[in-house]
């Protein structure tokens, strides 16, 4: 049996709210982005020249915008792959915790309170290689820590501080999603004398598959584009480009250099990059996922 | 009708009460801190001197931040009327000659009192035309000095600092013989080790006069001198005589914790210096190689300048006017010089500060004034003018980092932030004509 509204208006009223600030937030800044994208503006926009595509153009051929969305695979793959990884053993853990079992939920669940550019100073000061405790210890055991100088070491600061506070949030799911299991399940292949292991793959995580796929596109997401404020504060993306990830590309040349056509260029291909990536996700690896 | 009748009663009162009220104009500054709160003072001190204008300054954050912020409320016509602009941002304010009024013009438009010669040509020679003409008023600004530290150096045996990068080399080995970590570090490299090695070299760091001739410059840092000079700095980072402490001032605690015995930084770092650094140590004026000349030319200057912005009315112009000669005042700059660290700007500051004895009192402080004051710029020492200069900047730093990790030879390296550089130049004169 279907339900008649007697207006016709009203559904669209009621949505209306919705798209009014859909429209206002995001289409209207994302086609002044798109405009921009084939102009070229001096700072303080006294003169504009429209220039085709040469933006584009410019931006692949430069070999730096390459170097950066390799840094930025690296970067997004490797956060979401640690922070998913962690968060589901530590839910896990947590999971089977009987006594103070809130105080550790808690515990875990706290770091997501702390804002992201806290959270990067945070990690600056403790590997600052000058004055960090980190550091200094890494120093002490023979593990020379300079990641103004290393790419690699800084490739790991700026991972380290991205997923740390993405843990906290994934954890939150994973539980949830642990105690939506039904006990008996695991229970009768326990009778069944499947080992802890066994039970845990074979039934665990099939059924929290549904979880750690939008897990997936969750984090990629953040990796890929709420992750500045930690570039930011810890390395700018040095040393020599190389935590220098799209998003922060396009910050940096966009507000700091103040080339906002080269910079809307590539916020367009970024867009692109990740719808691509969201259709990937979904067209094969959802398949895998068991609801 | 009532209503109507209120709302143009309103409307003439606050018409009345505005014709009374002083001219206020906003200044965006980009000073936190102490030096904040000694800006504040100074803008007081402005506004309780007469009764026809008020500045009202506003802290917008960081450097890069006060920039952009200007920039975007002037395409918004919501612009202050004075913005604090750091020195790489000169050549983007320059280029924009419809967003800005350039100071000797405001001065002669107002016919404020205002003499070009009572400043340091040093200091304003970063911020003039072609012609000599001042475009913005300069107020903090500071240049590259060597911090050394007194008791190290006893410990080595040493008793003076190193005049020559030579003797930098030579005193380090016996620091570290003596048991320190490293000899030196450095704080902002591009604008110490080749900005400042080029102009006191008198070697071009850019075609074009260093980029004040025109827009279609290009990058000549990767001449002998400078090779030579960052090809030394590697085999030091090698050998424990430099240790390479991060971009902008990350390296300095590794002074003040005494790793380093050495620090070439920013003059105005005195005063973090005097807070931080727990031990006896001294001032002396950036090193060059003696080897390479016999007398090296004027440093360069750092920190920012007061641009005008265009759009506002003529009132406010007089204000702005009034507070531009008010801070160029000798005893307003010989004030903020004392407390800041930062260089006085004119003649006549820096003749007060002396008259009062103050660096007697602060040994060290004058080091930075001999050497900007030494000689004549050249064009080749008067400052440096790039379009896009933020990002060069940003590319010699990756560069510089790849020599210092031995990714990258020195000569390869510097040849290609010349040509990414050149790109960024391209793109700017593109963008300008």
């Amino acid at each position: 049996m279907s339900v008649y509204f007697p207006q016709k208006k009203l559904p669209y009223l009621l949505v209306l709210p919705q798209l009014v600030i859909t429209a206002i937030f995001f289409l209207w800044p994302a086609g002044q982005a798109v405009l921009q994208a084939f102009y070229r503006e001096d700072a303080f926009g006294l003169s504009q020249q429209f220039v085709g595509l040469e933006n584009f153009v410019d931006l692949f051929q430069d070999p730096l915008y390459y170097k950066s969305m390799m840094v930025t695979m690296v970067f997004s793959f490797s956060v979401a792959f640690l922070g998913i990884a962690v968060a589901l053993w530590l839910a896990v853990m947590a999971d089977r915790v009987i006594r103070g079992k809130m105080v550790y939920q808690t515990l875990l669940v706290w770091p997501y309170a702390v804002a992201p550019a806290l959270a990067g100073v945070l990690w600056w000061i403790l590997f600052d290689p000058n004055i960090g405790p980190v550091a200094l210890f890494l120093d002490r055991i023979g593990l020379h820590w300079n990641h103004f100088l290393d790419g690699d070491q800084a490739m790991i600061l700026v991972v380290i501080s991205a997923t740390w506070k993405q843990i906290s949030y994934n954890f939150l799911f994973f539980l949830a999603g642990l105690q939506a299991i039904p006990r008996s399940l695991i229970e009768a292949a326990a009778i069944d004398g499947a080992s802890s292991f066994k039970r845990f793959w074979d039934i665990v995580f099939p059924l929290l598959s549904p979880t750690t796929f939008f897990l997936l596109v969750v984090n990629l997401v953040y990796a890929f584009f709420e992750t500045f404020g930690v570039i930011d504060t810890t390395t700018q993306g040095g040393p020599d480009g190389s935590t220098n990830t799209l998003v922060y590309k396009v910050f940096k040349d966009g507000f700091i250099g103040l080339d906002s056509g080269g910079s809307a260029a590539q916020s367009i291909v970024l867009m692109a990059i990740v719808g691509l990536m969201t259709v990937i996700q979904f067209r094969f690896i959802e398949r895998k996922v068991q609801y | 009708m009532r209503k109507l009748m209120l709302a143009t009663s309103v409307l003439g009162l606050s018409i009345a009460s505005s014709s009374f009220a002083a001219t206020q104009i906003e200044w965006w500054h980009a000073m936190g801190g102490a030096n904040g709160e000694k800006l504040n003072e100074i803008v007081k001190e402005f506004n309780d001197s007469q009764t026809q204008y008020t500045v009202d300054p506003v802290f917008k954050g960081t450097y890069t931040e006060t920039m952009t912020s200007a920039i975007a409320a002037f395409r918004a016509h919501k612009q202050p009327a004075i913005v604090q602009v750091f020195e790489v941002g000169t050549a983007t304010m320059m280029a924009a000659k419809g967003a800005v009024y350039p100071v000797y013009k405001l001065m002669q438009d107002t016919k404020a009192d205002f003499d070009p010669n009572a400043y340091l040509s040093s200091v304003t020679s970063y911020y003039s035309d072609v012609d000599g003409n001042m475009l913005s008023m300069p107020f903090n600004s500071s240049t590259p000095v060597l911090y050394y530290n007194k008791e190290m150096f006893k410990k080595a045996g040493l008793t003076s600092a190193p005049k020559t990068w030579e003797e930098v080399e030579s005193y380090s080995k016996k620091l570290l013989a003596s048991g320190a970590q490293c000899g030196f570090t450095t704080g902002w490299q591009s604008w110490v080790q080749l900005e400042n090695l080029s102009a006191r070299h008198d070697v071009a760091f850019a075609s074009n006069d260093d980029g004040f001739a025109g827009l279609d410059t290009n990058l000549l840092f990767n001449s002998p001198l400078q090779v030579k000079h960052i090809s030394k700095m590697r085999e030091w980072q090698q050998n424990g005589i430099f240790s390479y402490g991060g971009r902008r001032s990350d390296s300095a605690p590794k002074f003040y914790s005494q790793q380093c015995a050495m620090y070439t930084g920013s003059s105005s770092a005195f005063g973090g210096m005097t807070r931080n650094a727990k031990f006896d140590f001294g001032v002396s004026s950036l090193p060059y190689w003696a080897s390479e000349v016999k007398q090296p030319n004027n440093t360069i200057i750092g920190g920012a300048s007061l641009w005008v912005l265009q759009g506002k009315d003529k009132a406010e112009y007089q204000a702005a006017a009034a507070f531009l000669h008010f801070l160029s005042t000798p005893e307003i700059q010989a004030q903020w010089h004392q407390f800041t660290g930062y260089l006085p700007i004119t003649h006549a500051a820096y003749e007060l500060t002396k008259k009062e004895g103050f660096y007697q009192s602060h040994p060290g402080t004058e080091a930075a004034v001999l050497q900007m004051t030494a000689s004549e710029p050249t064009v080749n020492s008067r400052g440096l003018r790039l379009g896009n200069f933020v990002q060069i900047r940003d590319v010699i730093n990756g560069a510089l980092e790849s020599v210092w990790s031995g990714k990258e030879s020195p000569q390869a390296a510097l040849d290609t932030a010349v040509k990414r550089g050149d790109v960024l130049l391209r793109k700017f004169e593109k963008a300008h004509n």
